[in-house]
């Protein structure tokens, strides 16, 4: 008796199996083939991309007969997906939107569709109109493009003119920091509540990490050299940091260490600080109609030691997975999505503010554009255009990226040194402690690659 | 004692925190009786309004993070992000009409078919198999019972990320990535022990003496299995068909990995309306309210069975 007992709940999972697998072929099965006219495409959940879903059935799927599937996701979220799906070639996905953090060793890792061919015989595309740097960005050590921008972004000063009005100072257009520590004391406490500059003080690669980097570069300072030694711990390094943790402490924002982009954003708008350093795209909301701050906004090119330009450059572009089998399609929906006609619809459906920009040079010589941004758009252009992906710092350096390292192991290094950075804005680490902790995790890395 | 009574009712109107409020009962019967009858009338009644303000307070604390999510789900967008809150904010439907796609043509309704589907087939298999499991380990239990038991749960003491990698690239060589039957498939699996745990606690407190009466009247084992063991079980089995339903109804980690295109559901559906540029607290209130309202239905549907179930035992 017991024994025959035993044996049914395997036959009651073999039934289950095989009800699956009934399942799957009644349900059209997973990976959405639909005859060749559909795409699958996977993308981080920005209001761009919200724009891009209402947008596309009226006009992509009606020009081409394509259909498109999305799977949006947070960013974090999304990171982590597109590189199980790519890593393991799963092909579910045709499309995806990817950083030109991951696009250069993704190509390398041959997870990626080359677009050469595709670029060259879609006339209406227009290769030579991308800004330089984005292209630059998205191109691999092979010499290979792999990816289009969707928009992107670079880093630059943004301040309030009517404070520093007031106070009778001018912000030049091209600071050095010495001169924004300068300002910034000044400024502090220029209304009640109000500190002088915000910068980010959250944990995270992409949060203090990024501003904090590209003020290292210009102090003249890198992560690693060229022979790959890590070089947290040299003199440049040290003064990069003290000055931009002295600087926080001194003049930055309530709550600094958890401070990032969301919360420094909330702070300009609401008169908490008087300057912020960090990413152009938050012009577009300082800028926009509901802004308390509209038309109080000055914008200057990021603050320089020893470079000409310190910005950095970011990107969401469009990368194709090596594995779809609908690569013809998935160029046709990159071409329209980050081509010209595309930020003209969005221009006149949605409102000019709302283009994914900073990508096309076009897009800076349209008059309607220039109405819409005449804050912003030269100090945008400026900036992506100035920022030098291969050659960010002082010294020659071993992979592409100016506000990160191009390697994998980036995101992992990059958020543990934040947090001894964090900690040091916080006042619980010294400067030199956090950099000693960050100096051993990078030598930990550069080790791999030196035996390379 | 006729006093207790609408207070039972008040509590368990508070929903999930009602089998909480439930188990406050006990030390109070325990020291109301131990008072006596002469005198204790005063302090009782006392003992009582102590104890009611107790369940109150806890209720109230459990519930709170659930109505300020519904509340914050009709505020607009401007209004959720405000710090400090506003209580009074003007309310609008906006964040449910973002659920059900006004900006993106996103319709909710295959990741909530999905979620359904994954739910109730899998927990109506856990079901057909965990009652005979259990039937086999509580009432007529085969040799080394308690070792059976411990290699089901044994099965949950591996972390379910461990699980993950190898589960993936499983179901991406056999092609049911992205596929509603292997969602079927694991929550039945990731629920079957817990079932089998739950069920052989309610079965063992059937006791022998009903079943030896209907085995004398005659009664075969499917006879007693319907007539009998189901009847005298039914808040157990209520009981683990909500716990199972609502285990699969809220997974997250598996769904995310192995779900894309087709077979996304509503707790990754979820997800995306979180973005980290821009505002997106009332929206995702919206979509979590109408997501937990079928899991809520459920709670509701067996209530009565639940609070008997989640006391832990078929006669007490």
């Amino acid at each position: 008796m017991p024994k025959v007992r035993q044996f049914t709940p395997v036959l009651a999972a073999i039934g289950a199996i095989a009800l699956a697998l009934s399942g799957c072929s009644g349900a059209g099965g997973g990976g959405g083939s639909g005859g060749g006219h559909t795409l699958n495409v996977l993308m981080v959940n920005n209001p761009q991309m919200v724009d891009l879903q209402k947008l596309t059935a009226d006009n992509f799927t009606k020009q081409t007969g394509i259909k498109v599937n999305y799977t949006v996701l947070p960013e974090n979220d999304v990171r982590d997906k597109i590189s199980q799906e790519f890593s393991s070639q799963a092909g579910q996905y045709d499309v995806a939107t990817i950083s030109n953090y991951e696009v250069p060793f993704y190509a390398k890792n041959g997870w990626l569709y080359p677009l050469d061919d595709f670029v060259s015989k879609d006339s209406g595309f227009d290769q030579s109109d991308i800004l330089k740097p984005m292209t630059e960005s998205l191109t691999a050590d092979d010499g290979k493009l792999y990816g289009e921008p969707f928009y992107g972004e670079s880093s630059f000063l943004m301040y309030r003119k009517d404070v520093f009005a007031a106070k009778g100072l001018t912000v030049p257009d091209n600071p050095t920091w010495q001169q924004v520590a300068d300002l910034a004391a000044k400024v502090d406490g220029a209304q009640p509540g109000m500190r002088g500059i915000c910068l980010r003080g959250q944990p995270g690669w992409g949060e203090v990490m990024a501003p904090l980097t590209t003020v290292a570069n210009t102090f003249g300072g890198t992560w690693f050299t060229k022979d790959w030694k890590a070089g947290l711990n040299s003199p440049q390094w040290t003064q990069a940091t003290t000055f931009y943790v002295n600087l926080v402490r001194a003049h930055g924002e309530a709550g600094a260490p958890q401070s990032g982009f969301t919360e420094c954003l909330n702070d300009l708008e609401q008169g908490k600080v008087a300057m912020w350093y960090d990413a152009t795209s938050a012009a577009g909301s300082l800028e926009a109609s509901d802004s308390p701050v509209t038309g109080k906004i000055g914008y200057a090119q990021a603050p320089v030691v020893q470079t000409k330009s310190s910005g950095w450059l970011y990107t969401w572009a469009w990368g194709i997975q090596k594995a779809s089998k609908h690569s013809a399609d998935a160029w046709k929906f990159v071409s329209w999505a980050s081509g010209k006609d595309y930020e003209n619809l969005v221009g006149t459906k949605l409102g000019w503010a709302r283009v994914p920009a900073g990508k096309r040079t076009s897009l800076y010589a349209n008059p309607a554009y220039q109405q819409a941004a005449a804050a912003f758009y030269k100090q945008t252009q400026e900036a992506i255009s100035s920022a030098d992906p291969r050659n960010p710092g002082v010294q020659p350096r071993p992979t592409i990226g100016i506000q990160f390292v191009d390697i994998p192991e980036f995101t992992d290094l990059g958020t543990q040194v934040s947090q001894a950075i964090s900690s040091a804005i916080a006042g619980q680490l010294s400067v030199n402690a956090a950099l000693t902790q960050g100096q051993q995790l990078a030598e930990k890395v550069a080790a791999k690659y030196q035996s390379k | 004692m006729s006093r207790k009574r609408p207070f039972d009712r008040d509590a368990s109107s508070l929903g999930a925190a009602g089998g909480r409020a439930k188990s406050w009962k006990r030390p109070l019967d325990r020291d109301a009786s131990s008072l006596g009858a002469a005198g204790g009338r005063v302090m009782s009644r006392r003992v009582n309004a102590f104890w009611g303000l107790v369940a109150w307070l806890v209720g109230i604390a459990f519930f709170l993070p659930v109505a300020w999510m519904v509340l914050t789900s009709f505020h607009s967008e401007a209004d959720a992000g405000t710090n400090p809150p506003k209580f009074g904010a003007s309310l609008t439907l906006d964040g449910y009409r973002e659920f059900f796609g006004a900006s993106t043509g996103a319709s909710p309704w295959p990741p909530l078919i999905n979620s359904a589907t994954a739910s109730i087939v899998s927990t109506l298999l856990v079901l057909l198999l965990a009652i005979p499991a259990a039937y086999a380990l509580a009432i007529k239990p085969v040799r080394k019972w308690t070792d059976v038991l411990f290699f089901f749960l044994s099965t949950k003491m591996l972390p379910a990320v461990a699980g993950l990698l190898p589960v993936y690239l499983i179901a991406q060589k056999i092609g049911l990535l992205d596929n509603i039957w292997l969602m079927v498939i694991l929550y039945t699996s990731m629920n079957l022990p817990i079932a089998v745990w739950m069920m052989h606690s309610f079965l063992a407190e059937v006791p022998v003496a009903i079943l030896e009466a209907a085995a004398i009247d005659g009664a075969r084992l499917p006879t007693i299995m319907r007539k009998v063991i189901v009847p005298v079980a039914a808040p157990g089995i209520a009981a683990t068909a909500l716990i199972c339903f609502i285990f699969s109804w809220n997974e997250m980690l598996f769904a995310r990995v192995l779900t894309g295109v087709v077979a996304g559901t509503a707790p990754v559906f979820l997800t995306s309306f979180v973005t980290s540029q821009g505002l997106f607290l009332a929206k995702v209130c919206a979509a979590a309210t109408a997501i937990s309202l079928p899991v809520l239905a459920a709670g509701f549907a067996a209530q009565d069975k639940l609070v008997q179930g989640l006391s832990l035992g078929a006669v007490k």
